[in-house]
């Protein structure tokens, strides 16, 4: 199924298939591990909308939902 | 001089193996057209003295964060002979991107590769030669924290330095490239890196359910920032008043009797001066040393990356985040370590924010002046609701700071931060951290301190032969001056003459108020009852409450800004808040009669 990241619940895994974000954030991004073909776990999203907690790898991030957004997952059953 | 730049990306222990390479001999360098501090340490190393630079930790050599700009310009104009990178062993499968990207610099390198004691319990196993054939640079497996491999380390930089003993530069060619690397960064991982596919729930993923658990995650947290401000304060302000009692006893028994013959203002040049002025940057090092260690523990914890977590929602819109939330918390007991501690936020824009942000804390300083006068004019339950509101007030003007400057201080970097696993930071490392802490602070701020002490003795004293703070003084005429700027907000001429003294420091505020008025410490609370009625009295306070915090605040902003605009807009904006607010104040209760 073909969603964005933040629509992932807790402890759901998809695999990245585009990011459409700067180029800059694009090179944060991939510096951290988030490109296509990567597996994404979405871990856990903080209160009141606030940011979402995922782990790529053995790297875990905290990222803002508007930017989890534009990274298009498709998800793991 | 030979010189060798470490290199690395964020949370890799770069910094603990600095340490470990350079000992305590680190100094923050001074390079044309970087705005952030360097470390560096010269020593000897394959038989000559070697300069090591630890550069700030980067993600991607061709990005557009503070950070990356700071290296690409060192990389840029300093010729180095070669660099070393630093890695975290668990995390190459993106990391080693770092390494390929710096290839393309043409400079000799080697790779070390940390924390080898994480990637062993996560079972990940590398196969070291291959990697160093792959990728045609020296690989060595280490653990700064605990020293394995260190050895090793230390004798690949020596290798590197003796073929290659000229310092050369960076083929900038390779600053500007852009990526292609990923092909070949998941070719030599897949080639050499052997990860375990399932992760076992580890430490750091049990103690997140309960610290980032959606709803208890903030109580926690705001219970942790208050333990760790009673730790650090309960532990540091008996270790301040220690300092201040000797230097006390060091002042009356050893200086004062030995400049016994010497003419009076040169005495009282010595004794008010200078070393009050001396004085005044001692008093600080207690707190910042056992600060930097406890903020030590909470940074290389991990937790303060969650601290941004757990109270993005709420601070991202105001510009700032949880780390500015915790240094402001910080700031209620003293704002000097608290602006010092906002180097662990990278971006630029954002520290500034935090940095205006800060001073506005109610510090224990102000506390005390607040106290006296509180206790001296009101009756104890109104006592109470004006010291509340005083707080109240504090938060209000913090908040308000950070809504009108966060569009010039907006921080154009992504908030996309690592959650590195917990990890408890050695003795050693506190240790470190403190000194290096209160170094830095006697090296940038103690000339600037004593400086200003000085010209408000000179104000407060000169001409001589005239009582101290008396209207005759430079301080005296100058409050002449301000009589139409501070009549309007109830503060008669006396009392501007003590927010005069309070620009040194808040604690001298009432033994200056009590030579201003003649009267002794004991009977000072029923003069200034007698003089002030309570609407003079509150706006006096919140005056003090906002206009610059101290001397030692000013020498740390313009420490830690490095830009001399930046410093006196944060030096006149809360000048000029403490005026509208003080006029509000008064005029408001005056027309309403009181």
């Amino acid at each position: 199924m073909h969603t964005s990241l933040d629509h992932l619940f807790p402890s759901q895994t998809g695999t990245i298939e585009t990011i459409d974000v700067s180029p800059e954030l694009g090179r944060r991004m991939a510096a951290l591990g988030l490109r296509p073909g990567r597996r994404v776990e979405m871990v856990r999203a903080a209160p009141l909308r606030g940011p979402l907690q995922i782990r790529i790898g053995h790297t875990e991030l905290m990222i803002r939902r508007v930017d989890a957004a534009k990274i298009n997952v498709n998800l793991v059953a | 001089m030979k010189r060798i730049a470490l290199l690395g990306m964020p949370n890799t222990g770069k910094s603990t193996f600095f340490n470990r390479l350079t000992g305590a001999g680190a100094r923050v360098g001074n390079w044309p057209g970087i705005t952030v501090d360097l470390l560096a340490a010269k020593i000897l190393l394959a038989g000559a003295m070697v300069e090591v630079v630890d550069l700030p930790g980067i993600y991607n050599l061709h990005g557009f964060s503070d950070d990356e700009q700071v290296v690409r310009h060192f990389l840029e104009s300093q010729p180095v002979n070669g660099l070393v990178v630093i890695l975290n062993a668990s995390q190459l499968d993106r990391q080693l991107a770092l390494l390929l990207q710096l290839k393309a610099l043409k400079l000799p390198m080697t790779l070390v590769l940390n924390m080898s004691d994480e990637a062993k319990q996560l079972g990940i196993k590398i196969d070291l030669a291959a990697l160093a054939r792959s990728l045609d640079v020296p690989v060595t497996l280490i653990s700064a924290k605990y020293g394995q491999g260190f050895e090793s380390a230390r004798q690949a930089i020596e290798q590197l330095l003796h073929t290659h003993p000229a310092v050369i530069h960076a083929d900038t060619a390779g600053l500007s490239q852009d990526d292609s690397i990923e092909v070949e960064l998941d070719r030599i991982v897949g080639n050499t890196v052997n990860t375990p596919i399932t992760l076992a729930p580890d430490l750091t993923r049990r103690l997140d359910r309960v610290l980032l658990h959606p709803w208890l995650g903030l109580p926690l947290f705001f219970i942790t920032v208050f333990v760790l401000f009673q730790l650090v304060y309960g532990i540091g302000t008996p270790l301040q008043d220690a300092m201040n009692w000797s230097l006390e006893h060091i002042k009356t028994g050893l200086i004062q009797p030995a400049l016994a013959g010497a003419p009076l203002p040169v005495q009282s040049f010595i004794l008010d001066g200078l070393f009050d002025g001396v004085g005044t940057v001692l008093s600080f090092l207690p707190i910042i040393v056992v600060f930097f260690i406890f903020m030590a523990i909470i940074e290389d914890s991990g937790y303060l990356a969650r601290a941004a977590y757990l109270m993005d929602a709420l601070m991202a819109k105001v510009g700032l985040d949880g780390r500015s939330f915790v240094m402001q918390l910080m700031g209620f007991g003293c704002n000097v370590p608290a602006l010092m501690g906002t180097r662990v936020m990278r971006s630029r824009a954002l520290r500034l924010l935090t940095m205006m942000v800060i001073p506005f804390s109610l510090c224990s300083a102000r506390l005390q002046v607040f106290l006296f006068f509180t206790t001296a004019i009101f009756a104890p339950r109104a006592a109470a609701m004006v010291m509340f509101s005083l707080y109240l007030m504090s938060f209000l003007m913090a908040f308000l700071t950070a809504l009108v400057w966060r569009g010039k201080y907006r921080s154009v970097e992504p908030l996309l931060l690592e959650l590195p696993p917990y990890r408890f930071p050695t003795f050693k490392q506190l240790l470190v951290q403190g000194w290096q802490q209160s170094q830095h602070f006697l090296k940038g701020a103690s000339g600037f301190i004593v400086g200003g002490v000085v010209v408000v003795w000179a104000l407060t004293h000169y001409p001589f032969n005239v009582p101290p703070a008396s209207p005759a003084t430079l301080a005296g005429q100058l409050a002449d001056w301000m009589v139409p700027v501070f009549q309007p907000l109830g503060i008669d001429r006396l009392l501007s003459v003590a927010l005069l003294f309070g620009f040194i420091a808040k604690e001298i505020v009432i033994g200056a108020l009590a030579v201003i008025y003649g009267a002794g410490q004991s009977n000072l609370s029923g003069v200034i009852a007698g003089k002030l009625d309570w609407v003079q009295a509150y706006s006096f306070m919140l005056f003090t409450l906002i206009y610059t915090p101290c001397l030692s605040t000013v020498a740390v902003l313009k420490q830690e800004s490095k830009s001399w605009w930046f410093t006196f807009i944060a030096v006149a904006w809360p000048l000029g808040l403490a005026w509208v607010v003080s006029f509000a104040f008064y005029q408001g209760a005056r027309a309403l009669g009181w």
